[in-house]
């Protein structure tokens, strides 16, 4: 297990290459070199294990992969491998997140610090396989850590981090990285990846405290909880949960001694002045991200607060970034239907609420099933909390863009 | 190792008394004996059931071998999942190679239903991994429903005996065949109250290199409604009414392992077990003497394949 930090960080030369989001991250895998990978495809993500079988035909990773004949049984392989003390990772998409929900649970309540590359897609029906984060959020309350990439070069980095943060012995929780369907997974971009050597360096090696394989030293996993003590590890959990908050900073420092590049809980652009603040995560950022140097260009205060860790939900730090803001207009890409708003704008809410900030809310639909953010609906939403922030009146608190009504 | 009793008596018991199963529940035997003909080191890997819920309960356990569980249907994958991780370890020099044996124990709902494709593909894949279904032919964590190995006529709680329906209304499906029809090197039947069938059959599976499976029957008293005390004694009614025979496929060859002298009646069984008092009633003569074709029509086919006279 990795505690310190590399004590000089020195910068390494990064190499340039045009791939897009599932390529990249077969990538890091490569560098890598999980023990076991357990896959199975689904659209938009079987790129991602495509790409890795060549390097395992090729001889280019020691990774022994299962191909599975389901993703629960993905990931119920990757729980198997990870308590024997294998570094384990698997990667999957809407659906194929849905079937393995029972088992995700068994991941995170058995502290076991798989790596999962994920790619956000609609969930069905109907049918659709283009992105959306409902998939995600179907996984936001079961115990993994989640980071949402906006671009190629954010889904490498941030696979790489993952498994730090994972094996960190405070944290022992597994987590997943996410980029966009398509957008991502599927859009060429250049982008820096680091040398084998680095990441060799970077990930350090797993040493495991309890293995199913070690023959003198035999353990039990997954055994009955009843009233007595389940409640105690669901609380360890928590705390495990807690402690990322700050192993997320301190990898991502590390990482940025190596790479150049700047990771935090949040990603904010011009938030300091800002008085109207979009909050976004994932590929739409981006788009987001000109619009409000647009406005900026007219006068107009407005920023940007993209959320790179959604779970643990970095909650100080958006109150932070919040305080004496005027209007937020919360971006979401998944219904919780017959809720108050949706998982983004429910989160944000509840900041504004716990650290009684004078902040008004709305929540932005969009982007369903792979339905186009341009930068007229960014502007759109901006235009709204413009209105809210002037009148103060928040209803509709739940507002659709893009969408035909 | 010596299959005798002087032999066995000596031998360290990994699968520690003090679990919570039945008193005369055959799970605990069946598993002792597994256990024992395997020998260290193992990592077993538990389905949810009564063996898993009767011997982990936190913060005590049962097992002084290596165990994990996970869920209901996924045992089959999670022992890929270890066994894979040894073999990569091993592979890459991370750890020496210290002869790892792979164990899943199953019960008949967590195997022949809900597990059923896991199963299938672990066997497929070729993992080497023993997997012992513990068959008591029916979901008893739960209270006793019928499984897709519960005879047909049988009583349980999803199959009750009303007016219109009596019992279960389907055959079982024949679960050992399907495993058979993957092509693993070895797949047996088994019972309890013959040990040394049963751990002859272990020790092979254990040898072969690949994924085995040994279908063993589990009588479950509460289930079955029997006293306590004759656990063994219906197993070995079992095998000599021949609604449950016992035989193996080694590398393809059939061999029957046991062939009574003389074929007791099925109404032998069922008068043996609450769960079929009903079958007992006259008015289900008809379905017994179905019942005993069926039987009678297995063997003969079992037989065959096995190369005995008929
Ligand atoms: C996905 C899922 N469905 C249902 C259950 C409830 N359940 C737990 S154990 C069990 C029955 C187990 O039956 P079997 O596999 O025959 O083993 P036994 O308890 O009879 O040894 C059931 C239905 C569960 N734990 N998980």
């Amino acid at each position: 297990m990795k505690t310190a930090l590399v004590p000089t960080g020195k910068l390494v030369k990064g190499i340039p290459l045009a791939l897009d989001g599932a390529k990249i991250v077969a990538y890091a895998m490569k560098q890598m070199n999980p023990d076991v990978v357990p896959v199975y495809p689904i659209t938009p993500q079987t790129e991602i294990v495509s790409a890795f079988s060549e390097y395992v035909a090729n001889g280019e990773v020691d990774s022994e992969m299962i191909n599975v004949e389901s993703e629960h049984a993905a990931m119920s392989a990757c729980i198997g491998a990870s308590a024997a003390g294998a570094r384990a990772q698997t990667a999957t998409t809407s659906a194929g997140m849905a079937f393995m929900w029972e088992v995700l649970y068994v991941a995170s309540g058995s502290r076991l610090p798989i790596v999962m590359h994920f790619v956000n897609r609609a969930l069905s029906a109907p049918l659709n396989i283009h992105c959306d984060h409902s998939d995600s959020m179907g996984a936001r309350d079961s115990g993994w850590i989640q980071l949402f990439g906006e671009n190629v070069q954010e889904a490498y980095d941030n696979a790489l981090q993952a498994i730090r943060i994972a094996e960190h012995p405070d944290v022992l929780l597994p987590i997943m990285h996410t980029q966009d369907g398509f957008v991502i997974s599927h859009g060429i971009e250049r982008a820096e990846v680091l040398p084998d050597e680095a990441v060799r360096e970077f990930i350090g090696t797993y040493k495991p405290q309890y293995s199913l394989l070690d023959p003198k030293q035999p353990v039990t996993y997954g055994p009955v909880n009843l009233q007595d003590y389940y409640f105690e590890h669901k609380r360890q959990q928590v705390d495990g949960m807690e402690k990322a908050l700050g192993v997320i900073p301190q990898v991502a420092e590390e990482y940025e001694r190596l790479s150049g590049r700047h990771y935090g809980l949040l990603d904010p652009y011009r938030m300091d002045d800002a008085e109207f603040v979009i909050v976004i995560m994932g590929s739409a950022a981006g788009t987001a991200r000109g619009v409000v140097a647009e406005l900026r260009g007219k006068g107009i205060k407005a920023g940007l607060l993209k959320i790179r860790c959604y779970r643990p939900f970095p909650a100080k730090a958006v109150a932070d970034a919040l305080r004496g803001k005027k209007a937020v207009a919360v971006m979401d890409r998944a219904i919780s239907f017959g809720a108050q708003g949706n998982p983004v704008f429910l989160d944000v809410s509840t900041v504004l609420n716990t650290y009684r900030l004078d902040t008004r809310a709305v929540d932005f639909v969009y982007g369903l099933g792979g339905r186009d953010v341009m930068p007229r609906h960014i502007h759109q939403a901006f235009q709204e909390i413009l209105q809210v922030a002037e009148t103060g009146e928040t209803t509709p608190v739940v507002r659709y863009l893009g969408l035909r009504e | 190792m010596a299959l005798s009793l002087k032999e066995l008596s000596k031998l360290d018991q990994t699968f520690a008394p003090g679990h919570r199963l039945c008193a005369g529940c055959a799970e605990s035997i069946i598993v002792r004996q597994v256990l024992m003909a395997a020998g260290d080191p193992v990592v077993v890997a538990n389905a949810t059931g009564c063996l898993e819920v009767a011997t982990s309960i936190y913060p005590f356990t049962s097992w002084r071998v290596s165990w994990i569980h996970s869920a209901f249907e996924n045992a089959a994958s999670t022992i890929s999942g270890v066994e894979t991780a040894y073999r990569s370890l091993v592979k890459q020099g991370k750890m020496e190679d210290v002869g790892m044996k792979f164990i899943v124990f199953g019960g008949d709902g967590a195997t022949y239903d809900i597990g059923l494709q896991f199963l299938s593909g672990a066997l497929e894949r070729g993992h080497r991994f023993l997997y012992v279904c513990l068959n008591n032919e029916a979901y008893m964590n739960t209270g006793i429903q019928r499984s897709g190995s519960t005879p047909r006529g049988t009583w349980t709680t999803t199959s009750p005996v009303g007016e219109a329906i009596v019992g279960k209304r389907e055959y079982p499906k024949d679960m050992t065949a399907i495993v058979a029809a993957h092509g693993i090197p070895y797949v047996a039947q088994a019972v309890p109250s013959q040990w040394r069938d049963l751990m002859t059959k272990v020790q092979k599976a254990i040898a072969a290199n690949g994924p085995t499976f040994i279908n063993v029957l589990s009588s479950c008293n509460r289930g079955w409604r029997h006293d306590t005390s004759q656990t063994i004694a219906v197993s070995k009614l079992a095998t000599d009414t021949c609604v449950w025979a016992i035989y193996e496929i080694d590398h393809g060859v059939w061999k029957l392992n046991y062939k009574p002298k003389k074929k007791k009646p099925i109404t032998e069984w069922f008068e043996s077990q609450g769960r079929f008092s009903h079958l007992l009633r006259p008015e289900n003569h008809a379905l017994v003497e179905q019942l005993q074709e069926k039987v009678d029509k297995d063997w003969k086919a079992l037989l065959e394949k096995c190369g005995e006279k008929t």
